[in-house]
């Protein structure tokens, strides 16, 4: 007997029981419906995740002035200004790793423009910083060589800046007044949205470092080419670790810090807190998937039931194809391609209906949804595989059955 | 009725040979015999009833006949071929080519056309479909039911769904035809029936054997053997084998 008339010979059996063989098929569909949603939440989740590390740079390193500390008591990271503006070039310059290095002086104050005025966060910066950050321009221009050299009036806003100073007009070519000092907006930031800790990324002034150290500062920073931070962007695909190494190296030679001494500035990087958000969202997916499997088997174990079932319903049956001529392993195959039969059948349902409900979740409830090739041939073949695993039982069972006995099944 | 002799009669090599055919079935520690050295020729062309009360091992000596069983004991050969040393897929084999099956109960595949009943045995020997459905059409025809091909067992009557078991049981042109207890759930005047369709089959060129506890029915056949207690206690011919009246089939 050839696999096609076995085939035919199988779907007939499942034709002529066709509300026992849907009901068996619910099964599946659910389980490889459910794995398929399941992961496709799970992705979609990831994915978000991995947006908002490529937002925050995962691949950025800080390095922070050291702690200073007057008559016993030690200050923060950042109160003694250990690092200079030529720290940053250095490392731009001589670590291979290094995309490109950004120094940065932090101040924040009262911001005025018209008769609106708003306290927000200012950094004298270069315009490595943007590149460091990945942040493009909404309108306007950054900042030029002549602008840093020549400490120019000039500002980049953050988007929520803009709109608390100028509301729905234009910031560009407006002048702010930074701690009294005015400064004429030559670009805006684009959106940012809010860091990992909630903060508000587009609530900032950037402006040139000559800038705000001489004109908006002032005092003793004034002096000196001291910066409170540098940004440093590792290349893409290069090792973090080794990167951090090389700037600790490069930094404790240009202070000249004895080997015995402790390092006078700190590195700090987002990296760590986002693998673990990644990890904790990988796990979810994971475990997502693993209920939706556990749903697969469900559905798989109501196949092996329906076999079974059926297999000593059509005792009689067997018995009458085993005495016209059916060897052992024809019934077997039938058995067999009638379970993989109904499982690849709920398992293309499966699909379909769960490409149906990640759509339909991903409108409702507004998440995102990431639909998996992957996650759709992997359920097809668990489906042929739950078909063929728990329909081997009841059809070996059904191949044992002893001619005679079968036929006098009552 | 019969429209083609099926197998021209082979006088001389026996059709059925058995030699001492003993059947034995574990019941817990002991072994209960069913069958105590049964030996038996019967030619080709022969129609024989199997009579004997339950219990008296006919039924077992039809299941070894019918290669749907290995005896304990003893040997068989049908047509020249020893069937006691055969493995398990062979016999399937020996079954699907050389013996039909009619049972009491008919065993019909419900909600299956006559036509797909009868062409079964013909999807295990590796017919193409085509062939399989001109051949089971031949021998529904052969039977009286060329009108009925698309009709489902529920559809028929008992006498409509023995001729489908009997055309199934002719569709692979079998040496041999075992009939077990065939008019067992059918009223009397459709056992007439279809102990006259038996019978110009067997005038055909069939060799058919019945199992039956009724006189009446065995009565038709050419040759009676009784069993009783797992052993033949009488095998007489019976000449005067009653004609059934030819009653127009369908």
């Amino acid at each position: 007997m050839n696999f096609l008339a076995t085939l035919r010979v199988s779907l007939k059996a499942l034709r002529i029981n066709k509300l026992r063989s849907g009901l068996t098929m619910l099964g599946i569909v659910i389980g490889v419906g459910a794995v398929i949603v399941m992961i496709a939440v799970g992705n979609g989740a990831q994915a978000r995740v991995e947006d908002q590390i490529r937002a925050l740079g995962s691949n950025i390193i800080i390095v922070i002035s050291g702690s200073g500390h007057s008559g016993g008591a030690r200050g923060g990271a950042g109160s003694q200004p250990t690092l200079t503006e030529d720290d940053a070039y250095a490392i731009a310059r001589e670590i291979g790793e290094v995309q490109a290095a950004a120094p940065s002086l932090r101040g924040s104050g009262q911001v005025i423009a018209g008769n609106a005025n708003w306290s927000t966060l200012f950094y004298g910066t270069t315009p490595d910083y943007l590149e460091v950050r990945d942040w493009p321009l909404a309108e306007g221009r950054g900042f030029q060589s002549s602008d840093m050299n020549g400490a120019a009036k000039v500002a980049l806003v953050g988007e929520t800046v803009a709109k608390n100073l100028f509301g729905d007009e234009s910031p560009l070519d407006q002048v702010i007044r930074v701690r009294k000092v005015p400064l004429t907006v030559i670009g805006v930031l684009a959106h940012k949205g809010q860091n990992m800790m909630g903060q508000d990324q587009d609530d900032v002034i950037l402006m040139p470092l000559s800038t705000a150290r001489n004109r908006v500062l002032g005092g003793v920073q004034a002096k000196v080419r001291s910066i409170g931070a540098i940004m440093v962007k590792v290349r893409q695909n290069a090792d973090m670790k080794a990167a951090e190494t090389h700037i600790k190296e490069l930094l404790r030679q240009r202070h000249r810090i004895q080997p015995e001494a402790d390092d006078d500035f700190f590195l700090r990087n987002l990296s760590e807190i986002l693998d673990a958000q990644e990890a904790s969202s990988r796990v979810l997916a994971l475990l997502l998937a693993a209920v939706a499997s556990v749903s697969l088997l469900v559905g798989g174990i109501g196949i092996m039931n329906i076999m079974l079932v059926s297999v000593t319903e059509r005792t009689r049956e067997i018995g009458l194809r085993m005495a016209v001529g059916a060897r052992s392993r024809d019934i077997l195959t039938q058995f067999l391609v009638e379970a993989v039969t109904l499982s690849l059948i709920g398992g293309f349902a499966g699909i379909a209906l769960g490409i149906g409900a990640a759509e339909v979740i991903g409108r409702t409830a507004g998440w995102r949804i990431e639909l998996s090739g992957a996650a759709i041939v992997l359920s097809m073949g668990f489906s042929a595989a739950v078909g063929v695993f728990f329909g081997f039982y009841p059809a070996r069972k059904a191949s044992r059955l002893l001619p005679i006995e079968a036929l006098r099944y009552e | 009725m019969v429209q083609e002799p099926v197998r021209a009669p082979e006088p001389a090599a026996p059709l059925v040979r058995a030699q001492e055919l003993v059947k034995e079935y574990p019941a817990g520690e002991t072994v209960v015999p069913a069958l105590r050295g049964v030996s038996i020729t019967i030619a080709a062309g022969e129609f024989v009833a199997v009579m004997g009360p339950s219990g008296s091992g006919k039924s077992t000596f039809m299941n070894l006949l019918g290669c749907l069983d290995r005896p304990t004991s003893g040997r068989y050969w049908l047509g020249g071929e020893e069937i006691s040393t055969l493995s398990g897929d062979q016999l399937a084999r020996v079954r699907n080519r050389q013996i039909g099956f009619v049972f009491q109960h008919f065993n019909l595949l419900a909600r299956t056309s006559a036509l797909d009943n009868v062409a079964l045995p013909l999807l295990y020997s590796g017919c193409e479909a085509a062939e399989r459905r001109a051949r089971a059409a031949r021998r529904l025809d052969q039977v009286g039911l060329a009108e009925r091909m698309d009709h489902q067992p529920s559809q028929l009557s008992g006498g409509q769904q023995q001729r489908v078991a009997i055309a199934r049981a002719l569709v692979n042109d079998p040496r041999l035809v075992l009939a077990d207890e065939p008019t067992g759930a059918l009223d009397t005047h459709t056992s007439v029936e279809i102990m006259a369709l038996l019978q110009s089959l067997n005038r055909a060129g069939i060799t058919i054997v019945l199992v039956t506890h009724e006189h009446d029915i065995a009565a038709y056949a050419g040759r009676i053997v009784s069993f009783r207690d797992g052993r033949i206690t009488e095998d007489r011919p019976n000449a005067a084998a009653e004609a059934a009246p030819e009653i127009a089939a369908g």
